[in-house]
Parts: C-alpha cells; sequence; structure tokens
C-alpha cells in the first residue's frame, strides 16, 4: 500500500513547452497563405444582397471590381449612390471603360477571356445605375459578370 | 562539466512562442475568410446599329418584369416572387403541352445523325459566313447527339424560347438579384433532378474539368438550357408588356 502512495506522491515533471512554438507556427503559417490582404478600402458602404444560387469567384486574380452604393463620407458626396473604382469615387461613368481598358492591359493576352468583373452592389441601389455600369460594361466587351451576392440557404 | 569555453550562450528561445503568438493575432484578426461569391451572367454584346429585334412568338418568350415598386408582372399576371420558379419551370418543361407555352420537339439520334451528316456536306462545300455558321449549326448538333447518347431521346425547348426579364430604373437592386435568382433556381432544380436520375450526381457536383463527365454537362445544359435574356434597357420609366 505504502509503496504506492509513496509512488503517487512523486512530483510530476511540468509538461514541456518546446513544442508551443512549432504549433504557433504551423497556425501562423496557415493564416498567412489564407490571408487576402484588401487591396481598396471602400468609400461606400455595401449592404450585398443574398442568394441561394451563387457560384463561387474562382481565380481572384482575374477579377476586377466595381463597388456601387452610398458613400461613406455623406457629408462631401452626398447620400445617393455613387460608384467606386480602384480607389476613387467617380460621377462620370465612361470612366469605366478606361478602367476596364487598363486592367485588360495588364493582363495577359491568352489570360484576356478570363477577366470576370464583379458588381458589388448595394442592395438598396436603383436598377438605373447598375443598367447604366452594364452599357457602360457591353461598350467596351467585359460581358463576363458577376452579380455579388451573399449566400443564404433557401 | 566543466565552465563552456568560448562562444556565446544558447540563446533563450522562450520568447519565440510570444512573438509567433502576437503575428498570429495579427493575421487572425486582418483575415477574411469570405468566399466571393455571385450570380454569374453574360452580358450581350453591344448592339451594332439599329436592329429590328427578331420576331419572336409570344408563347416563346416568358417575359418577367419587374417595375419601380418591386412589384412583378409574369406573363401579363401580377405574381409573388416565391411563384415565379413554379412558373418558370412550367415554361420550360410544358408538362401538359399547353397551346401558350414553347412546344417542345422530339429528339431522336436518328434525327442528330441525319442533321450532322447534313451540315457536315454543307460546312465542306460552302465559304466564308455559310461555312461558319454551318459548323456552328454542326456543333450544335452533336452537342445534341451526345445528349440523345446519354440521357437518351428527350424533349427539346424551341431555340427561340427565352425568358426575358426587363426591369423599371427604379427596381431595387435586391429585386432584381431576387428574380435572378429565382429564374437560376428553376434552371438549376430542372438540371439536378435531371443528372441525378440518370448519372445518380447533382449537375452542380459534375466536375466541368474531368473527361468523363464533361459530355454529361454539356448533354444536360442541351436539354435543359440557360437561356435568361435582358432586355435592351428602356428610356421610359414603365417598361410595356409587348416585345
Amino acid at each position: 500500500m505504502s509503496k504506492f502512495k509513496k509512488e503517487g506522491s512523486k512530483e510530476q515533471p511540468a509538461v514541456s513547452t518546446a513544442s508551443l512554438p512549432d504549433i504557433v507556427f504551423m497556425l501562423l503559417f496557415f493564416f498567412m497563405v489564407a490571408t487576402v490582404m484588401r487591396e481598396t478600402t471602400l468609400k461606400v458602404n455595401i449592404d450585398k444582397p443574398d442568394a441561394t444560387e451563387v457560384q463561387k469567384l474562382e481565380n481572384k486574380a482575374m477579377v476586377d471590381y466595381i463597388y456601387v452604393g452610398p458613400p461613406i463620407d455623406v457629408a462631401t458626396f452626398g447620400p445617393e449612390p455613387k460608384v467606386q473604382l480602384n480607389d476613387a469615387l467617380i460621377d462620370d461613368l465612361t470612366e469605366i471603360r478606361e478602367f476596364i481598358r487598363l486592367n485588360r492591359e495588364r493582363r495577359d493576352e491568352a489570360e484576356r477571356p478570363l477577366i470576370t468583373t464583379s458588381l458589388k452592389v448595394d442592395a438598396k441601389t436603383k436598377m438605373g445605375k447598375v443598367t447604366d455600369i452594364k452599357q457602360e460594361l457591353r461598350e467596351v466587351q467585359a460581358l463576363k459578370i458577376n452579380y455579388s451576392t451573399m449566400e443564404r440557404s433557401r | 562539466m566543466g565552465k563552456r569555453r568560448g562562444g556565446p550562450g544558447e540563446i533563450n528561445a522562450g520568447s519565440m512562442a510570444d512573438i509567433a503568438f502576437l503575428l498570429l493575432i495579427f493575421f487572425l484578426v486582418t483575415t477574411t475568410m469570405d468566399q466571393d461569391t455571385g450570380i454569374m451572367r453574360q452580358l450581350p454584346p453591344p448592339l451594332e446599329d439599329e436592329v429590328d429585334p427578331p420576331i419572336v412568338k409570344e408563347k416563346n418568350v416568358f417575359v418577367v418584369l419587374a417595375n419601380a415598386q418591386d412589384q412583378l408582372l409574369v406573363e401579363g399576371e401580377l405574381l409573388d416572387i416565391s411563384e415565379l420558379k413554379e412558373k418558370a419551370v412550367e415554361f420550360l418543361t410544358n408538362p401538359s403541352n399547353r397551346d401558350d407555352l414553347p412546344s417542345l420537339t422530339m429528339r431522336t439520334k436518328a434525327d442528330c445523325e441525319s442533321k450532322i451528316a447534313q451540315y457536315k456536306a454543307l460546312a465542306a462545300s460552302s465559304q466564308g459566313e455559310a461555312k461558319a455558321n454551318a459548323e456552328k449549326e454542326l456543333k450544335d448538333w452533336q452537342g445534341k447527339l451526345t445528349a440523345v447518347e446519354l440521357i437518351g431521346e428527350y424533349r427539346e425547348l424551341p431555340k427561340a424560347a427565352v425568358i426575358s426579364l426587363q426591369n423599371d430604373r427604379g427596381t431595387s437592386y435586391n429585386t432584381y438579384i431576387q428574380v435572378q435568382n429565382e429564374l437560376q433556381s428553376a434552371v438549376n432544380e430542372l438540371r439536378n433532378s435531371l443528372s441525378k436520375e440518370k448519372f445518380g450526381v447533382a449537375y452542380n457536383e459534375l466536375d466541368p474539368k474531368s473527361d468523363e463527365d464533361k459530355p454529361k454537362i454539356i448533354a444536360i445544359r442541351k436539354v435543359y438550357p440557360q437561356r435568361i435574356s435582358e432586355a435592351e434597357p428602356r428610356s421610359t420609366g414603365n417598361a410595356a408588356a409587348a416585345q
């Protein structure tokens, strides 16, 4: 009896924390790889609509974004929905043509047909604005588009 | 166990974990795991000049109008969005052969083979635009043959049959997306059930990159084509129903 007791009362050695950095590094690398840094800062509020029949946007390098929504800075730009390209809000929608052209030139000839334009539009925007944007896109033959939505289960 | 001679002592690596944690937390906070999802659409190419729209029979067009109050007028009837899908499915399949819906034609193997032979001959003998057209038709019929071989004889929707979506400038984007979603969902549902029945897997689980699944996808697309057209925007406030 006493024999066991004696052994049990022996103090356990402390758990080695030597592998802790390794584990943490592993997590760290995972997050570093999975992270996509946002390229542009949003200047408009976008509350995307939701849909059930969504498709994932593959190949993010081939996607250009057009943002539409009410400006965050209401004092300067007013409450009406505005279009944002890269980092700037635009008034003249024909600037979209130049935007598409520049994006096309920056990519390889072979990849150009794969370019998708993603429209990130606030749910409350009126279709008039969206239609105008679509007309501009058709004008420069940027016909592959994606209406960005949230996923919702039916 | 004498004293170490020369050289610096070992660096204490105990704080390594802390540093790594710090970085980890930084990435944890900045990461946005959101997958970019959305509804894919192909816009029609810009119109060359004033082209008169082709005359399409009324029964071959499924007109969906959305007005500035976000109400829907489907085939001349006020409709709630929850019923839209059912209507669209009915239009695409015409199960009871109604006269006011597109009339589907049966496609048989002999049918496809004779057409393929015909267009092959035409493509070989003609030139320029006519040749291109014949080749396009040839490809179309080869696709249909694949469909007949994989799925069996099927009822084909006429070429002219389209779902036409028209909206007002005042329609909200949300409504527009919901309508697009319902129409897409109608097509997807038909494709999925057909795929499940014939191949045992859902349509969206077929892999477009695999050689085995590719003909299956072509076949299903032939049986249930996705023809959602967006009407040319109208400058007038309220779009008229007739095209």
